[in-house]
């Protein structure tokens, strides 16, 4: 049977290609402009992260939060002479939002504004009068740099918040969280890279099948698990074989933190050493070398790349990671060089302090200022493990 | 054919010549120290597992996960883990909610319509891996930032109520917050899957005049359920051991009675055993439950593990039988 369009003459003008784009199909162009847009979401979310993150912290980083116990007061009896010259002043002072106080303007008497000046005046009088307390401690000066604070001898970095005086210095954290993760990388990335080479190169493969699921259902023990382990067991364990002083401490927690990171760096790595093609293995063997020397010298020199993606994601599972460190390490913020010393991470004090901070106070500024550096240090190490291993794709099809 | 072939390799001299070389002392040793690695890890994951299930296993009960915790959770004779597995299991089916169907068309869009070399491609997937190494409690500070504070505060701003009853901790907003945390592992599930079907049966579709949108969605999509499925269950699973993304978004230390609705609090499986493990009045006498509730969560999560790794294994035989 000849088809109904056959005949050139007689083809309706949508037949075949001669209509485009949405006029073919409207509904299908219409869904597949939708499926696009929602394959945008990943993208949109990560924006999304950044920005509601760091929106939250972004008085922090203009400088507009003041955090000095000892603030300026203002008279009461002033409060009329203000309402007339410069009441967005009055505002601020009284730290009242725009809208109440357009109301308590309008309000006979300004009752409501009183006796927010007289509390405000008395607590003025009973805040403490020393230096300290009219230290801006969320200024920049005194988040990452050492302060001489009374009854101190020398400048010390101090994590306070919950004190008269809010001490924000971000230092011992910073260390405390690289503690815990150089103790975590020494740990897992050479046992992870030993591991994925003898899964991938040396092993026989039937034994593979049951060694790579085998190894990555670690990563299926969630981290609060992990942490339970290192608090209840590892703790005991480890303090009773080396015989420190402190039970929690950072390289407890990294030791418990290295369990995160091996699935990652071993799955990464294996994945790298798997996709170094078979050719280059069977030069390496043909020409006398043994397994080992073909794994070590042929293929991981190949799939170098890929190792480097593999630490690096390590790296930043490492930092990133909470509820192992808020568990172990002992949440003291100490600055010192020992591993063995309690100490604070990043991670933890956000899940430790935020609940109990103030809505909109400097502390729950800072706090969201701390995870827009994690986020931000994170999408520096996700980037870089990716363009690594992109390299390593470019390499083994051998365009570069 | 040519006329003088190569003299037939003696095999047996062959073989003594090879072995007459030194035994390679540096391949044995490293062959073996790779391996003692492996064998590590493996012992490292069977103690943690034998331990939590030796000392978990006298302390679970059929009482002891159906029982509540109303009275005192501290208590060993009486407390129950029942409200924190409906907590835990309503905010991961919530998520699913969310998470599957973006992340199924996000994935179609990757293998089915996007060229794979473009720009916009490429940025996609950098966002996929970048959205899966941000950390947990990174998540967890922005479900406060968006969805409580923003998303909540507007809409009670909009409907006028005076005291917050969206811009708060609720168990919609924790599942919204692991939904995105857990998109990429749908994303790369579903990916693969999608990648696993013969091309001949799109083709097959398409020459029968089924449009491109029919293919995907009458031939593509139920030959990838499995894989889909998997998606799904690893994403469950990831999300279901997760404390740090729902701290500050939904999880209740205590809460008397169970969730009504989806904008209340919930009590959480992992989150009690960071409430049990850090805060219990006596470690030693609450032992017990601690140990039984980490190893609830540990079924809970091996299981749905275990169920993926299957049928992905099975996913993979189907594949390479058919190509």
């Amino acid at each position: 049977m000849p088809h109904r369009y056959a005949d050139s003459a007689t083809r309706p003008p949508g037949w075949l290609g001669r209509k485009r784009g949405y006029r073919a199909r409207p509904f299908e162009w219409l869904a597949e402009k939708a499926i696009f847009l929602v394959s945008l979401s990943a993208i949109v979310l990560v924006f999304l992260i950044f920005i509601f993150v760091a929106r939250e912290a972004l008085p922090v980083f203009l400088g507009q939060t003041n955090s000095a116990a000892a603030q300026e007061t203002l008279p009461a009896t002033d409060l009329q002479r203000l309402l007339k010259e410069n009441p967005e002043r009055l505002r601020r002072y009284l730290d009242v939002k725009p809208e109440p106080f357009a109301k308590m303007r309008v309000e006979t008497g300004h009752e409501t504004l009183k006796i927010l000046m007289e509390v405000k005046e008395e607590e003025g009088k009973e805040a403490p009068k020393d230096k300290d307390a009219r230290v801006n401690t969320t200024d920049w000066r005194y988040l990452v740099d050492a302060y001489q604070w009374s009854g101190y001898t020398k400048p010390e970095y101090i994590w306070q918040p919950i004190s008269q005086i809010h001490k924000y210095n971000i230092v011992p954290l910073l260390i405390g969280s690289l503690k815990a993760t150089a103790v975590a990388l020494l740990f897992a990335v050479p046992i992870s890279l030993g591991a994925a080479i003898f899964v991938s190169q040396l092993c026989p493969p039937t034994l593979k099948e049951w060694l790579k699921p085998g190894i990555e259902l670690l990563a299926a023990i969630p981290s609060v698990v992990l942490g339970f382990f290192a608090l209840i067991v590892l703790a005991t364990l480890l303090q009773k074989f080396f015989g420190y002083q402190s039970r929690l401490n950072a390289f407890v927690a990294g030791i418990a933190l290295g369990l995160a990171v091996i699935p990652v760096v071993f799955s990464i790595a294996e994945d790298a050493f798997t996709s170094v093609p078979r050719a280059y293995s069977q030069a390496a063997l043909a020409l006398g070398a043994t397994r080992w020397q073909t794994a070590w010298q042929v293929v991981v020199p190949a799939a170098l790349p890929g190792v480097f993606a593999a630490v690096v994601l390590g790296f930043g599972r490492a930092i990133g990671e909470t509820m192992v460190v808020l568990m172990a390490s002992g949440n003291a913020s100490i600055v010192s060089a020992s591993l063995f010393d309690s100490t604070r991470t990043v991670t933890a004090t956000i899940a430790a302090e935020l609940a109990e901070a103030v809505f909109g106070g400097h502390h729950y500024r800072i706090l969201f200022m701390l995870g827009t550096l994690l986020f931000i240090v994170t999408f520096c190490t996700n980037w870089l493990a990716d363009a690594a291993i992109h390299t390593l794709k470019r390499k083994l099809e051998g365009k570069s | 054919m040519n006329t003088t072939l190569a003299p037939a390799p003696d095999i047996a001299s062959r073989r003594a010549s090879l072995k007459e070389g030194r035994f390679r002392w540096d391949s044995f040793f490293f062959t073996g120290l790779t391996g003692l690695c492996t064998a590590l890890i493996l012992a490292i994951l069977f103690i943690i597992l034998g331990n939590i299930v030796v000392n978990g296993w006298e302390g679970l009960s059929w009482r002891f996960v159906t029982g509540s915790a109303d009275k005192d959770m501290f208590d060993v004779q009486k407390a129950g883990v029942l409200p924190m597995l409906i907590g835990t299991a309503a905010r991961v089916i919530l998520m699913t909610l969310f998470v599957i169907p973006i992340g199924v068309i996000t994935a179609v869009y990757l293998i089915e319509y996007a060229r794979g070399s473009s720009l916009t491609t490429r940025i996609i997937r950098g966002a996929v891996n970048n959205l899966a190494g941000v950390p947990s409690i990174v998540f967890g500070l922005f479900g406060l930032g968006f969805f409580i504070n923003f998303l909540g505060g507007s809409l009670d701003a909009a409907f006028g109520s005076a005291e917050p009853r969206w811009g708060k901790p609720a168990i919609l907003w924790a599942s919204m917050t692991l939904a995105v945390m857990t998109l990429p592992v749908v994303i790369v599930a579903t990916e693969e899957a999608l990648k696993s079907i013969q091309p001949g049966l799109r083709e097959a579709s398409l020459a029968l005049g089924a449009t491109k949108l029919e293919t995907i969605w009458k031939i593509v999509l139920p030959n990838a359920l499995p894989g889909i499925l998997t998606g799904a269950i690893l994403a469950v699973s990831r999300a279901a051991g997760e404390v740090a993304p729902i701290l500050f978004t939904g999880a209740a230390y205590y809460m008397s009675s169970l969730p009504k609705s989806p904008t209340d609090q919930f009590m959480d499986l992992g989150y009690h055993v960071f409430v049990l493990s850090t805060q219990s009045p006596n470690i030693e006498k609450t032992r017990p439950i601690l140990y039984a509730t980490v190893l609830v969560l540990l079924l809970l999560t091996l299981a749905l593990n275990l169920v993926a790794i299957v049928v992905r294994a099975r996913m993979r035989a189907a594949m390479r039988a058919a190509h």
